[in-house]
């Protein structure tokens, strides 16, 4: 059993050491990229009302923490403890059975629950739009939201389903052979963390 | 009929000196460095340097099966795995379907043997009807029959009744018959599947305990000391077997004992496998059980190697272990078994080797042309060994029907080369030659 | 992980995972839809031999949950009692492209001939093999257990073990593949364990396991417990002279009611009672016992469920292309001999 929970888009070839890497965000780009979502995210919803962040496992956690907490920065009526939720979606992948066993991690929601909420899902990578196709299945199984938006860190194309980002940090067009690493503190953490995001040329 | 002659050249008679045999008319006619050609004339010669020569291997418990279960053996297909196996001699034992408890059906299984040429079949009687345990065979009538049956079992079946058991060994005092015992205490072992101790407790199987064997071994040696009669133990699996067997001859109780290649090679461990091919009566036992019987047969405290082979239809095996078959086939490796555990490790002597492979098993059968040393003038039962090879033990390719060898893929020391039976070749070039036919005297 | 046969091979990880996955398909269960898309397409025969609804609807309920299909498969009424082989049972179902057996066996060692024989591809699960194993009850216990364990330290169960737990299990271990597979599985999640029976009820060997042997109940009380589960006594052991009477049984190896006060005043106020059920009340267990505060019975049932959808997820998501991820569950000890041929 292999305990992954590496993102999609490292599956397959992420034991692949790689030679060339180059960093495209840098810790402040981050951050700068969060701030504006934060702001995109309280406009397209009118206020901080019936608003709710899922993450997705692993680094769309994390993010959609610090987006609560910009949130509640700029809105004093947000308690950022009780609008974050994790949303685990692999137990609704479409590729269960083409890559080798996955454990699931936790999915704990809010107390409010998601029946009417709006929900912004969290992910650090935009790919194929199957992890967020997963996510929205996971999603009907939980409740009825009143709308479901989707944030992105990172929106690198090559799409393979009809899915769109409504709030992008940054639109990086890539090759497909390359591939997208997000660090993130929180997850990647140790002596060298950073925030950084990443690509590395394929093999 | 004209005279057939075979030159057995440069073997090395019991792996101690080096001569030539010349077979005639079913006799050793002649050994020595330096047979003349006068004396050798048109022998067909064998070039067996570098070849042990031993007498025919002469197995007290065989499983032929026949008449009765024709689908796991044949008397024609047991006899010859013998042959290929090293053997001249098999004593059928007795629970063949119908039980092999009358003059008839023993002169059946010593008819077929006749038929089939390979080896001497000798019947084993049942001491009881049908190994029901409730009434004495009839022994005498077994006794006078053709097979002249001396040995007597309910092999798979303990004669557990200690009055039947004293009377059985009473009566056969008559015509110095021998009653064989499988030494199985019934209510300690009632669905036992394997040997009970550590492995038992883990995997959950019925155990086995060695005391069900050992009490009843040491009843018999104390009911055969008090009639002043002869008991066989059969295929003696335990440590604690051996001490009994040990204080019974030091104290000159007449009681000879048996064991198995697989007892001596194989424990319980390979039973974690759950594989039923390692399923069998008395169970595979612990390592420390193994060294017992080892030292035992080297001492002489075990007499002879028996075989116990038991073959079984592929669907007997297949399946969970508890509704298995118990039961090893063994003929066809008994020899390699009995050379890897007893003489690779400095044990035995190839002349120690045919003292409990031949001599001693023969003294117990009372078979006077079997067991015989390499002279002139004596049956030439004779077999011829490869010390030196080595093979991969392939049940597919073996004579015997059974499939059940527990030495599947094992490597193993020596192959029979050939064997002589009545001085002719049932085995030539480790393959099947042409059986013996007697001259018969009509 | 290619089948889950025993406990005594499973290593603390796979121990662990099994359990950490077990808790997030518990959330699965309190969910207004119980069911999740993850073996959508693969087949799950439940294969018994042996009669037990309450094993067998756990497994279906695990196996429906996660949308995998289920092939119910009973050898009462079926072919299977009119004489045909597991062999040839074995391989129906593989035609049949069953992806997992959950087998349920009187024999021991059924589950490890089915996966070891070469006879089917599938998966294997044991769901009780005679008195040899019976894992995913251990799991579902270890699993009752550790959630017991972390509440009282105030910590969360996820990746937890039982470290420093004393559980006493009381009662027929010699005929018992629960006690068999909790003895192996706590051993490797750190808990202690002290095995309680009359000295008949006890395999010869037992002292070479991992655990306490004590002939004494109170006594194992007194010297502090945490979790204590009372075993199953079977009808047909009664009248074998394993000990003289059920109430000779009740007195000396029971939790009657006097040992539930004693834990009272003994001031063991967070030790549970286990039951891996069904219970004879009044025999190895008193209906105020069975019925106290303390009592896990129900949650056993309830952790059940979801231990066996993560055994059956773990085992059946991965790879259908690779036969098996090597390095992670090793097989049961299987000397390398190849099966018997046929012949004709």
């Amino acid at each position: 059993m292999t305990n992954s929970s590496e993102a999609f888009e490292d599956l397959g070839n992420s034991s692949t050491p790689a030679a060339v890497s180059r960093v495209v965000l840098t810790a402040a780009d981050i951050e700068r990229a969060l701030t504006r979502i934060a702001y995109e995210i309280l406009e397209a919803n009118k206020g901080s009302a019936n608003l709710l962040l899922l993450g997705i496992p692993r680094r769309g956690y994390p993010l959609a923490q610090r987006l609560a907490a910009k949130l509640a920065a700029s809105d004093p009526a947000v308690d950022p403890a009780t609008i974050v939720g994790q949303l685990d979606v692999t137990m609704f992948r479409d590729d269960l059975a083409h890559q080798p066993t996955r454990a699931p991690q936790s999915t704990t929601l809010p107390v409010s629950g998601i029946d009417g909420k709006t929900i912004v899902l969290v992910d650090d990578v935009l790919y194929s739009g199957r992890t967020i196709r997963a996510a929205l299945d996971a999603l009907v199984d939980l409740g009825r939201p009143r709308a479901v938006r989707l944030a992105v860190l990172v929106d690198r194309g090559h799409r393979e389903l009809p899915i769109r980002a409504d709030h992008v940090g940054k639109n990086l067009p890539t090759s497909s052979t390359e591939k997208v690493r997000v660090h993130l503190s929180e997850i990647d953490g140790g002596l060298a963390a950073k925030d950084e995001v990443v690509i590395e040329a394929g093999a | 009929m004209t005279s057939v002659s075979y030159l057995i050249r440069s073997a090395s008679l019991l792996g101690q000196t080096t001569a030539d045999v010349l077979i005639r008319d079913g006799i050793i006619a002649a050994v020595g460095t330096d047979l003349g050609a006068d004396v050798i004339g048109d022998a067909t010669v064998i070039d067996a340097a570098g070849l042990i020569a031993l007498p025919g291997m002469v197995d007290l418990h065989t499983h032929l099966r026949e008449p009765g279960r024709e689908d796991s053996e044949t008397v024609e297909t047991g006899t010859r795995a013998a042959a290929l196996g090293g053997f001249t001699a098999v004593h059928a034992m007795a629970n063949s379907s119908p039980v092999a408890d009358t003059a008839g059906v023993v002169e059946q299984v010593f008819s077929l043997g006749r038929e089939s040429g390979w080896v001497d079949v000798r019947p084993v009687g049942a001491v009881t009807v049908g190994l029901a345990g409730t009434q004495l065979a009839e022994l005498g009538a077994m006794a006078d029959s053709r097979a002249r049956v001396r040995v007597f079992s309910d092999d798979g079946i303990c004669v557990s009744d200690p009055v039947m058991m004293r009377r059985a060994l009473e009566y056969v005092k008559a015509f110095d018959g021998v009653i064989a015992q499988h030494a199985q205490e019934p209510r300690l072992t009632e669905g036992a599947q394997m040997n009970e101790g550590i492995v038992s407790a883990d995997l959950g199987l019925a155990g086995w305990p060695a005391v069900a064997e050992e009490s009843i071994i040491a009843r018999d040696v104390l009911l055969a000391q008090h009639v002043g009669s002869r008991l066989h133990v059969c295929h003696v699996s335990t440590a604690g077997s051996v001490e009994i067997i040990r204080w019974a001859k030091e104290r000159g109780i007449s009681v000879t004992a048996e064991v198995t290649p697989h007892h001596l090679l194989l424990t319980e461990e390979l039973v974690r496998s759950y594989n039923p091919v390692y399923k069998v009566n008395p169970p595979l036992r612990a390592d420390a059980d193994v060294h017992a019987l080892r030292a035992a047969l080297a001492d002489g405290t075990i007499d002879i190697v028996g075989t116990d082979h038991a073959p079984h239809p592929s669907e007997a095996k297949e399946c969970e272990w508890a509704s298995a078959a118990m039961g090893m086939t063994g003929l066809e490796t008994a020899l390699s078994v009995v050379q890897e555990t007893m003489i690779e490790t400095g044990l035995m002597s190839w002349a120690d080797f045919a003292r409990v492979t031949s001599t001693a098993p023969a003294q117990i059968g009372q078979l006077a042309d079997q067991g015989r040393p390499l002279e002139v003038g004596e049956p030439a039962n004779i077999v011829l060994v490869d010390a030196a090879a080595r093979w991969n033990v392939d049940p597919a390719a073996m004579a015997t029907k059974g499939r059940n060898s527990p030495f599947a893929s094992m490597e193993l020391p020596g192959k029979v080369v050939a064997t002589f039976f009545h001085g002719h070749p049932t085995v030539l070039n480790g393959a099947l030659n042409t059986p013996y036919r007697a001259v018969t005297a009509s | 992980m290619r089948h889950l046969l025993d406990t005594e091979s499973l290593s603390y990880n796979n121990a662990i995972q099994i359990l950490d996955t077990a808790q997030e398909m518990s959330a699965v269960g309190e969910r207004e839809i119980k069911k999740i898309p993850a073996l959508r397409g693969r087949t799950v025969v439940n294969l018994f031999f042996e009669d037990s609804t309450r094993t067998r609807i756990s497994f279906e309920a695990a196996a429906k949950r996660l949308s995998a299909d289920v092939i119910n498969f009973s050898a009462k009424g079926s072919s299977v009692s009119k004489g045909e082989s597991l062999k040839d049972t074995a391989q129906t179902l593989e035609a049949m492209s069953a992806d997992a057996v959950v087998i349920r066996h009187w024999a021991s060692g059924a589950p490890a001939r089915l996966a070891n024989s070469g006879w089917i591809d599938a998966a294997v699960i044991n769901a009780g093999d005679g008195t040899h194993a019976h894992p995913t009850q251990a799991l579902l216990d270890a699993f009752t257990m550790r959630a017991h364990w972390a509440k009282l330290s105030g910590t969360a169960s996820v990746g937890a073990d039982l470290k420093g737990m004393r559980v006493v299990i009381a009662g027929d271990v010699l005929h018992s593949r629960v006690a068999r597979s909790n003895v192996w599985l706590l051993r490797t999640l750190g808990a202690h364990v002290t095995l309680v029976a009359p000295p008949t009820l006890l395999p010869i060997g037992v002292e070479h396991w991992p655990c306490e042997i004590s002939y004494d109940l109170d006594a194992a009380l007194e010297a502090g417990v945490d979790a204590i589960m009372m075993l199953r006594v079977q009808a047909e052991r009664m009248n074998a002279s394993f000990f003289p009477s059920t109430r000779e049984y009740a007195r000396r190896w029971g939790f009657d009611d006097a040992r539930l006060a004693k834990l009272d005043a003994l001031a063991q106020k967070d030790t549970i009672i286990m039951h891996p059920g069904p219970m004879n009340r009044g025999l190895e267990i008193s209906s105020a016992a069975a019925d106290s505060p303390r009592s896990t019975v129900l949650a056993q049932v309830r952790n059940g469920v979801s231990v066996r959808m993560a055994a059956l997820y773990l085992l059946l998501s991965g790879d259908m292309r690779e036969p098996a991820t090597p390095s992670n569950f090793p097989p049961v000890v299987a000397p390398s001999v190849p099966s018997v041929k046929d012949f004709s």
